[in-house]
């Protein structure tokens, strides 16, 4: 141990030569990170992670993000993740470092998200001593985590690291936690590569059984009203999955819809696609769902923001439902035919079985069901009014609709991330995205400070491109500290803040159901947001009235550095169409004029 | 679509899990977590060589809660194989029951009458006090324990139901 060994000398598969050479803990989990393809990570410091420092500070493979708080850190490898299709890694400290993550990790387990997060830990004896800086992380995370792993003996750190990273994609992905006591980051410890052998208890199926996908194409040919209704399932299939979507939809001429985490895997602005269905959904999205008499769901799992009323969802209609987890069929919605398999498999058999079974849906019956969803979508749910006067006021929607058209007019590849509540819908709405990967949003748990980390882990893995986060006041400062991070890494991060001065979806829904008593929503004591973005070394800028709004958002687009918009919009708008709690979607509010009608039971208020 | 089944059944569901450290945090976690009942629970390992313990748990709830808890045990990691024994088919079982009954005169005489009735053994005897040793399905544990309340019953500790397939088939 005399010699410490630099770990640029020690590329994997080198082993002849280094057969005698020992590794410190820190190194191994190094080495591993290399093997696995690993080339960033996003972290933060503390004492029980001080080994694994040293060992990255001696070494180039492996870069990492200093963030300023550590469930930024795991929100920016989960955009990672979404916007490359890797695994997002992150290394933080015990204790806190741990206990500060867990946000971040139950954000990726609902979402469904490849993190492994490495936490560092006391020492083996001191466990359970309530030592400096410890916590019970495997017990914390434990129902946070798809897997969770705390290293004891060094001679399973190399293989458990590397079976993180395999339970973390394959499956349904998820995040992972490998808690690593400090003495076993300091100690010596083997390194062995990934095992090829299978493991021995976790086998997940992705391969979708034949029979099922053929009695699934039996019942689409016989549909005269099918849909398609698509989930994030399908974007961690993966973009070949994504462009497989696209030739089923072609070849079968459905129409489809998507959850808003599914938003992208088929292009938004195309005309099979409704738009997306749900609480803030469509009312093509939603009228199609309620009257289809096929239903498709694909890699979705039938959430509460999805189905509205559980006994009038898609009542009637024949239902599909392919997902790779098992305990996702069935458990929200009784199904006819489950198919348990990767979405992308599944499509792609759906193709082969389409072409192999005789007959073709009743053309007759799907121009009719199609003559039905036109008049539908000439409703125009999305549809609002802005005045165009240069002094009036911007309308949330109408400032994402530009922003979409002007950041479309540069040319340029373009993420987007947001935070959570009234402008993450009417970016899911407005925005348009015509590829996977590129809408980064916290959908399951609706995390609230979650767009600007997750800019900072998509602007990382794609320096080039053009990284909005479409946020809200409220929302935004929730992680504000990591503009000290887009500093500090001069990350070009577009921040667009809706500033309505409310929690606007808090705002709306006391607006709603509580007869306006705006309990503790609203956003008092705001910061200036040009000076606080020019503190943190970015440029700010303000857009009023509409007058203003396209040469902020054009100023905003020509800028090479971060940039803080805040854009002040009308405060009193809401977020429309939308089913109140409780409804069924036939039951849509398409706007303002119809509040009045709004009769929420009991049961719909304890949904909310 | 079908309608929903909404009559509670019982269940055994036995769990065949890597014999390691929480594996039985993570499972009661997941019965907690998401609101499913545990009526009874045994956990023991069974094949040494192999790492492994088995995990009877005794819960109720619709056959869709029934359906989704074997689903959800199975996403596990660690769970190498469960199986909804109620659902599988005949199937074995039991429990073994300790119970002290503190009496004398007549109650004692009646207590141990019972007990030979029962087949339960006693495994300690004291001037005051017995300690029977019952094993059998849960009703009979039950009705024991019941008919034992007026002799002097003063302390139960009972074991929970580890199960098994009838014939040659495993889980």
């Amino acid at each position: 141990m005399n010699a410490t060994p630099n770990l640029n000398d020690l590329k994997p598969n080198t082993h002849a030569h280094g057969a005698d050479v020992v590794l410190s803990g820190a190194e191994v989990l190094l080495r591993v990170l290399v093997d696995q393809g690993v080339d960033v990570i996003f972290g933060y410091p503390g004492g029980a992670v001080l080994p694994i420092y040293d060992a990255l500070f001696r070494q180039n493979a492996v870069r990492h993000i200093l963030v300023r708080h550590e469930q930024a850190a795991v929100h920016a490898a989960e955009a990672y993740a979404r916007s490359t299709g890797k695994v997002g890694v992150v290394l933080v400290t015990s204790g806190p470092g741990a206990t500060n993550a867990v946000t971040g990790l139950v954000d990726a387990l609902m979402d469904s998200i490849p993190v492994v997060c490495f936490t560092g830990q006391v020492g083996v004896p001191l466990i359970g001593t309530d030592a400096f800086q410890e916590a019970d992380t495997t017990g914390i995370t434990r129902q946070a985590t798809k897997h969770n792993y705390l290293v004891k003996n060094p001679a399973d750190l190399a293989r458990v690291a590397h079976e993180a990273f395999h339970i973390a994609r394959s499956g349904r992905p998820g995040p992972v936690v490998v808690d690593l006591p400090k003495n076993i980051s300091v100690g010596p410890a083997p390194y062995v590569p990934a095992s090829r052998a299978p493991h021995p208890s976790y086998r997940p199926q992705s391969e979708p059984e034949r029979e099922a996908v053929v009695r699934a194409v039996a019942a689409m040919k016989r549909a005269r009203r099918p849909l398609f209704y698509t989930g994030g399932g399908v974007i961690n299939a993966g973009p070949q999955a994504c462009e497989a979507l696209g030739r089923l939809l072609r070849k079968t001429g459905f129409p489809c819809t998507s959850t808003l985490m599914g938003l992208g895997c088929y292009p938004t602005t195309d005309r099979q696609f409704l738009g997306m269905l749900g609480m803030h959904g469509t009312y093509e999205a939603n009228l199609a769902t309620h009257g289809c008499d096929v239903l498709v769901a694909l890699g979705a799992r039938f959430d509460d923001r999805v189905t509205g009323r559980l006994d009038a969802f898609s009542p009637g209609s024949f239902k599909i439902h392919a997902d790779i987890e098992p305990s996702q069929i069935n458990k929200i919605v009784q199904v006819d035919v489950p198919i348990v398999g990767d979405a992308g498999r599944v499509i792609e058999m759906m193709l082969e079985e389409w072409d192999r079974q005789d007959g073709a849906s009743d053309p007759a019956a799907l121009a009719q069901w199609w003559q039905q969803i036109e008049a539908w979508r000439g409703i125009r749910s999305l549809h609002f009014d802005q005045d165009m006067t240069p002094s009036a006021i911007i309308r949330p929607q109408h400032a994402v609709r530009r922003l979409y058209e002007l950041a479309m007019e540069t040319g340029r590849d373009t993420f987007v991330s947001t935070e959570v509540g009234q402008h993450q819908m009417w970016a899911a709405q407005h925005f348009q995205f015509d590829r996977p990967n590129r809408w980064l949003t916290s959908g399951g748990l609706g995390t609230m400070g979650y767009g600007l980390p997750a800019a900072v882990g998509a602007q990382i893995a794609h320096p080039d491109a053009l990284v909005i986060d479409i946020a809200g006041e409220a929302s935004t400062l929730m992680n504000i500290q990591e503009l000290g991070t887009i500093a500090q890494y001069r990350l070009p991060v577009k921040i667009f803040i809706l500033n309505n001065q409310y929690m606007g979806m808090v705002r709306q829904w006391q607006e709603l159901l509580h007869g306006s008593r705006y309990s503790e929503s609203y956003s008092a004591a705001l910061p200036d947001f040009i000076r606080l973005a020019e503190s943190f070394h970015a440029k700010g800028m303000r857009a009023t009235c509409v007058g203003e709004l396209d040469d902020v958002i054009r100023a905003m687009l020509a800028e090479p550095g971060a940039v803080v918009a805040d854009i002040c919009v009308a405060q009193d708008e809401n977020c429309y169409p939308m089913i109140p709690s409780g409804a069924a979607h036939n039951q849509m509010l398409l706007g303002p004029e119809q509040e009045g009608e709004v009769k929420v039971s009991a049961e719909g208020r304890m949904l909310v | 679509m079908t309608m929903q089944d909404e009559t509670i059944v019982s269940a055994v569901i036995s769990i065949l899990v890597e014999n390691e450290s929480g594996v039985l945090a993570r499972v009661i976690g997941l019965f907690s977590g998401r609101g499913y009942n545990i009526e009874s629970l045994t956990v023991a390992p069974v094949e040494q060589s192999r790492h492994q313990s088995r995990i009877n748990i005794v819960t109720s709830g619709t056959p869709q809660v029934i359906e989704q808890i074997k689903a959800q045990v199975g996403r596990l990691v660690p769970v190498y194989r469960v199986a909804n024994l109620t659902q599988v088919g005949p199937h074995v079982a039991r429990e073994m029951a300790l119970v002290k009954v503190v009496s004398s005169g007549e109650a004692r005489t009646e207590a141990l009458r019972i007990a030979e009735a029962f087949r339960a053994r006693a495994v300690d005897t004291t001037a005051t006090s017995f300690v029977f040793e019952l094993t059998g399905a849960t009703e009979k544990l039950d009705s024991f324990i019941d008919l034992m309340r007026p002799l002097g019953l003063a302390e139960v500790s009972r074991t929970g139901v580890a199960a098994i397939i009838r014939g040659p088939r495993t889980i």
